[in-house]
């Protein structure tokens, strides 16, 4: 009930980033999301994109230091509170979210996260009726 | 002030002479008690007696750091264990470090050597004197040490470390002279300086500056900060300590206490030994040493010997120009000897990182420091996905970095790919330090 993301090390420094852009345009790799969290060295970037595990092969294949990863989405309707709503069940678990971010698909929001356990995490947002994303909800929009 | 009028100032003939006859049983003791020269000697078909004079030194192979490294720990003792009272280590290039044994008479000629440097510099039995090099393994603190207590001063120990305290102490007891590394001296105004602390209210006059090249730049800058006369000290652990070479009033090269270390300058390239005035690579032979003899031993440092006997100061020993440069990759660093090698044979070490590194030295506020980059492998952050990957990394670098280098090192993680291939050899060193 997860989906895969791709974790990329880069450094904060100028075309490292186009660099891993135009490696995936090579591949025929389409981004969905993506995020970069950085601290003054060294950043990370993680993508949410077209065929993760095509894209992962690649990547390693050329030499990049990548990690795919389990990360959780959640869809939102487009109302106030829906967000709180989400977050609130893994709260009410005890479960706390190692990064968050978030994009728009079909006019819905969609939260992605990891956390401290996914597994329990799935199981709580499907026992609070939350809607899971789940990976061909995304190649069917490409 | 001389303190050893009768060898500083002995004529030219005698002095050869002297040396002729030093070399002479130097070359015989080595034969007897150094497998590895009685060897050596073999090989050239020489026996000692083939040595009689100064100038039959060319006939007579050289001695390298690997040599010392592959005769680790005691291959190139001469004396046996039971004379040996002291015994200091410096960084080898690679794992083992180089060992150096003394016997009582090397720790007393070292004293010697090193209260004709003092004395030089004006030092006398009422000055009070900080010791500021490290004491330990290094020989730069005790070298020192034994120095001033050989002229009658009063030696305070200060090591390294503790600025602040050590400025009290140098202001409250009115401390006459230090010896220390130029980039600490440096750093001692500076600190003092923070501290609003003036140079009137210090007495220093004498600065016993080395283990690392500096510049009349340098010099300049000490002498007005901190109001003193600052002198270069040269020596080599390998050799003796600091002892071997040091600057008079003139200070115009630094006088070499030839009468123990006889100096000569090879081309480092087809070791033709080069004439008086020539750039070219320091070579030391011991002719009185006990404890590690060295015949012609390759210091790596590159300097000339100045022409003319006649310094003002009276002395008659040859002089050196200033050390400027090395004839191998050794950075000095705070004063601690560094070689990339070291670093590489690190990383080769640690599974997560890429054989490929650059060093960056800087001086940062008149301090040195060393920045080690290396590639992470990118297998390595399969699984990751988060930054505790990366800085876990660094800290695990700098952590074994220190255990080898004694150095503290800044490690940047690059991402695979980023820097050039270059292990072995080409461009893995970049030196920022101006030195003018």
């Amino acid at each position: 009930m997860t989906i895969h993301q791709l974790s990329i090390f880069i450094e904060n420094k100028a075309g490292t980033l186009v660099a891993l852009l135009r490696q995936l345009k090579e591949a025929g790799i389409q981004l969905i999301a993506s995020t970069i969290s950085d601290t003054v060295d060294y950043g990370i970037c993680r993508i949410i994109c077209s065929e993760p595990v095509r894209a992962y092969e690649f990547l390693k294949e050329a030499g990049v230091a990548v990690s795919l990863c389990e990360v959780i989405a959640v869809e939102l309707d487009d109302e106030p509170g829906r967000a709180a709503d989400a977050i609130g069940v893994l709260s009410d678990e005890g479960l706390s979210i190692a990064y968050l971010y978030s994009f728009l698909l079909g006019g819905k929001g969609v939260l992605v996260f990891r956390t401290n356990d996914n597994v329990r995490a799935v199981e709580a947002l499907q026992k609070g009726g939350q809607k899971l994303i789940l990976e061909k909800d995304l190649s069917h929009l490409l | 002030m001389i303190w050893n009028e009768h060898k500083e100032t002995m004529s030219r003939d005698e002095l050869s002479a002297m040396q002729g006859h030093r070399l002479h049983k130097m070359v015989d003791y080595v034969y007897h008690n150094v497998p590895f020269y009685r060897k050596k000697l073999q090989e050239l078909d020489l026996i000692p007696d083939d040595i009689r004079t100064i100038e039959d030194i060319v006939k007579l192979p050289y001695t390298t750091k690997q040599d010392l490294r592959d005769n680790y720990p005691y291959g190139l003792q001469a004396a046996p264990q039971s004379e040996i009272i002291r015994i200091h280590a410096s960084s080898g290039t690679t794992g083992n470090p180089t060992i150096v044994g003394y016997t009582r008479r090397d720790v007393e000629i070292w004293a010697e050597c090193m209260a004709r440097c003092l004395t030089a510099y004006g030092m006398t039995r009422d000055d009070t004197f900080s010791v500021s090099y490290g004491y330990g393994l290094f020989t730069g603190g005790l070298g020192a040490h034994y120095g001033v207590e050989k002229v009658g001063g009063a030696v305070v120990p200060a090591s390294t470390g503790n600025t602040e305290k050590h400025i009290r102490l140098i202001r409250d007891l009115g401390i006459d002279g230090i010896a220390c590394t130029p980039s600490y001296a440096l750093h001692l105004a500076e600190v003092m300086e923070n501290l609003g602390i003036d140079k009137k209210d210090i007495k220093l006059r004498i600065g016993a500056f080395g283990a690392e090249p500096w510049t009349e730049n340098m010099r300049q800058e000490i002498e007005s900060r901190l109001g003193l006369k600052a002198y270069n000290l040269y020596g080599l652990s390998e050799i003796m300590g600091p002892c071997v070479s040091f600057e008079c009033e003139c200070q115009s090269g630094s006088h070499i206490n030839e009468d123990h270390f006889y100096p000569e300058i090879i081309d480092p390239n087809t070791l033709e030994p080069l004439g008086r005035g020539k750039q070219g690579e320091l070579v030391f032979t011991t002719l009185t040493k006990q404890g590690m003899p060295l015949l012609r031993y390759r210091t790596r440092d590159l300097c000339s010997l100045i022409e003319g006997d006649d310094c003002p100061c009276g002395r008659t020993m040859v002089r050196m120009s200033p050390v400027m440069g090395r004839s191998d990759d050794m950075l000095i660093i705070r004063g601690i000897n560094v070689f990339p090698s070291q670093v590489e044979s690190v990383i080769l070490d640690i599974p997560e990182c890429a054989p490929r590194y650059l060093l960056i030295v800087d001086r940062v506020d008149n301090l040195d420091t060393l920045t080690v980059q290396v590639e992470m492998r990118p297998e390595y952050f399969a699984g990751a996905d988060n930054i505790d990957a990366i800085t876990d990394l660094a800290k695990k670098v700098a952590f074994k970095l220190r255990s080898v280098l004694s150095v503290n090192a800044l490690v940047k993680i690059r991402q695979p790919g980023s820097l050039e291939r270059s292990m072995g050899k080409g461009k893995y060193v970049i030196d920022n330090r101006i030195l003018k």
